[in-house]
């Protein structure tokens, strides 16, 4: 077993590096960044000190060695607008966007697993008729619309809550939450319940379909017939296995919920992660881009590998099969 | 028993079973519907929307139903260049509708020749294509193309080289899997054992055989091309402002929103959804009739 997890760290590392690879050759395909840093009456001798003193006027593939060698110490260079560390601004607003990511999984797995569950027992009746009609909604309406929607009828016509940005935050732990206070909730509700739409949707059909499939299973109506019912049965027979193709779900999905915090940090003003990274693309600050696809698919990778190396101690059956 | 039926053709016995869902028929009509209207757009159109000429600022943002300058009635309003959001739609859908059935079928093409290549060859061919269809898809692909847009920069070429790169994979995956299914089976066997040429074997055997599942995947797919297209524009980093579609439409009414002049990014937005949703119903309902077995 260890084996095979090694030999999926391995593959892991070797994901990372192609990828770190074709995402820096890439943004250094973009137009010239140093245009837009230097006033627009500087002289050709101050564009030349400008791109030297940036690291711009050596070839792509230098430039490339020497900001891996820096990655592997932490420094991913140094972000062109805000002349600070890239990594530090986004270990700066990396906490806003796991607040939303997080809030956005709790909000669907609460929802999403109940209902989910309700429509897998009750079978085929205008409940499940609904909810799973609902859930195609989630799935088809794009994000950004839906939160435009949301925008307009509860921040421009109700007024229940702001359009967007954070709210008032609390330092506990060291870390800046809006969950402290009622105003920093409010500005949360939002944005977390945009990102969630998506989740829930899924969460619920997952479940749905994972509870009809366990409801007719020969341990189930061997307990039934052992005498067991209503919530003991439900609780100890049938939820623990609809759980786990569930939670893995929620596990790969919170990498997705990153992601697509991209398109709801930028409608909601959200000071996160999502939102440096279109507000540096727009801006062409390269080194924000690079450690930004870096961080996000460092995250991915955890997860994926995490989600895999899990499997392999919970099925022995793949062990083999990994070899 | 009741007398057998008259024998069916392929095509019709589809449209049987597709057509027993009431939902699915009406999706189709729409649909089909919206395509008209993207494609007669320049004719049925009230206003050329891009044509400065028939512009007028004195218009800008008239609420639905409000007349013009000039006693014209806006049916959707206008938007604050005093465009008639009607025609801007209609040109709009034009342009999403384009990027996503050309994206989707380059991506077609390229994901079946190598899903083809991949089943067909095996071994060390095989694991490659694979092992990068398992990396992409293990990455979200708004992350994808966010990587790729920032890489490349705006505009429709590029735009569309996103959306291709972000869809192959899901191609190739469909296709290896079904044709790895027809590859163990006697008639390729045979095939091959005629002596006929790799590409004559894949082409004219396997890929016949492999259409139904295609055919699903380039329904939902074409959908999630229009869905990330018009996110990507909205966002600022997919489609120029020269070619507005939907998703730019939107994006350009996001601050007027905030006033309540909700119509400028309203309507845009629920063309988008019916056209989507049309896509999705169909391709679902394709799925349940083609291959009721494989699941998302």
């Amino acid at each position: 077993m260890i084996e095979s997890i090694l030999r999926r760290a391995g593959q892991s590392l070797v994901a990372l590096l192609l990828m770190s690879c074709l995402a820096f050759v890439g943004i250094n395909m973009v137009g010239d960044p140093i245009q837009l840093l230097v006033p627009p009456n500087a002289t050709p001798a101050e564009l030349a000190q400008a791109s030297k003193e940036l690291g711009l006027d050596k070839p792509v593939h230098i430039q490339y060695l020497r900001f891996l060698r820096n990655a592997v110490h932490g420094e991913l260079g140094t972000s062109f607008v805000a002349n600070r560390p890239a990594l530090q601004l986004i270990a700066e607003r990396a906490p806003a966007t796991f607040e939303l990511a997080l809030t956005a999984l709790t909000i669907s797995a609460v929802i999403g697993i109940p209902l989910g569950m309700l429509c897998g027992l009750r079978g085929d009746g205008p409940l499940r008729k609904v909810v799973l009609a609902g859930s195609i909604v989630g799935v088809t309406v794009p994000t950004f619309w839906m939160s435009l929607l949301l925008i307009l009828v509860f921040a421009v016509n109700l007024g229940w809550f702001p359009s967007g940005g954070r709210g008032d935050t609390v330092v506990i732990f060291g870390f800046a939450t809006s969950l402290a206070t009622v105003d920093g909730i409010k500005h949360l509700v939002l944005p977390a319940v945009t990102l969630a739409l998506f989740n829930t949707a899924l969460v619920i059909r997952l479940t749905e379909a994972g509870t009809r499939e366990v409801m007719g299973q020969e341990f189930i109506r061997f307990a039934r017939a052992k005498g067991v019912g209503g919530s003991r049965l439900l609780l100890r027979h049938v939820a623990p296995n609809v759980m786990i193709p569930v939670v893995t779900a929620l596990g790969l999905e919170f990498g997705q919920l990153i992601a697509f915090s991209v398109v709801t940090e930028s409608i909601f003003a959200w000071p996160g992660m999502g939102k440096l990274i279109i507000d540096s693309i727009l801006q062409l600050d390269r080194p924000v881009v690079v450690a930004y696809l870096l961080v996000t698919l460092l995250i991915f990778v955890v997860i994926n590998f995490a989600v895999d190396a899990l499997y392999l101690v919970l099925d022995p059956r793949l062990r083999t099969k990994a070899h | 028993m009741p007398p057998a039926p008259p024998p069916e053709t392929s095509w019709a016995r589809l449209w049987r079973r597709f057509a027993i869902s009431r939902v699915a028929v009406v999706a189709l009509a729409v649909l089909v519907g919206l395509m008209l209207l993207a494609a007669l757009a320049p004719l049925i159109a009230p206003q050329d929307p891009y044509d400065l000429g028939a512009v007028s600022i004195i218009d800008s943002e008239l609420r639905p139903g409000e007349h013009g300058a000039l006693g014209q009635t806006f049916v959707l309003g206008t938007d604050a260049a005093g465009r008639d959001l009607l025609s801007a739609i209609l040109y709009g859908l034009r342009i999403s509708l384009v990027v996503g059935l050309v994206s989707a079928f380059a991506a077609l093409v390229i994901g079946t020749t190598l899903g083809l290549v991949g089943a067909h060859f095996g071994g060390k061919t095989d694991a490659v294509i694979m092992r990068i269809v398992d990396l992409q898809l293990s990455i979200p692909a708004i992350l994808v193309a966010l990587m790729l847009l920032a890489s490349l920069g705006q505009g429709i070429d590029k735009t569309l080289l996103a959306l291709v790169i972000v869809q192959w994979a899901y191609y190739a995956r469909t296709v290896r899997g079904s044709a790895l299914a027809e590859r163990g089976k006697e008639y390729v066997e045979a095939a091959i054992g005629q002596g006929l040429p790799a590409w004559r074997v894949m082409l004219h055997h396997v890929l016949p055989n492999c259409l139904a599942p295609l055919l699903v995947t380039v329904t939902l797919q074409t959908g999630h091309a229009i869905t990330l297209e018009a996110t990507m524009s909205f966002l600022g980093i997919g489609l120029p402002q020269t070619k507005p579609s939907l998703g730019l439409l939107i994006s350009n009414g996001f601050e007027y929103l905030l006033s309540n002049k909700y119509w400028i990014s309203m309507f845009p937005g629920v063309a988008l959804v019916v056209l989507v949703a049309s896509i999705n119903l169909v391709g679902d309902q394709l799925r349940d009739v083609l291959n009721p077995k494989q699941g998302d």
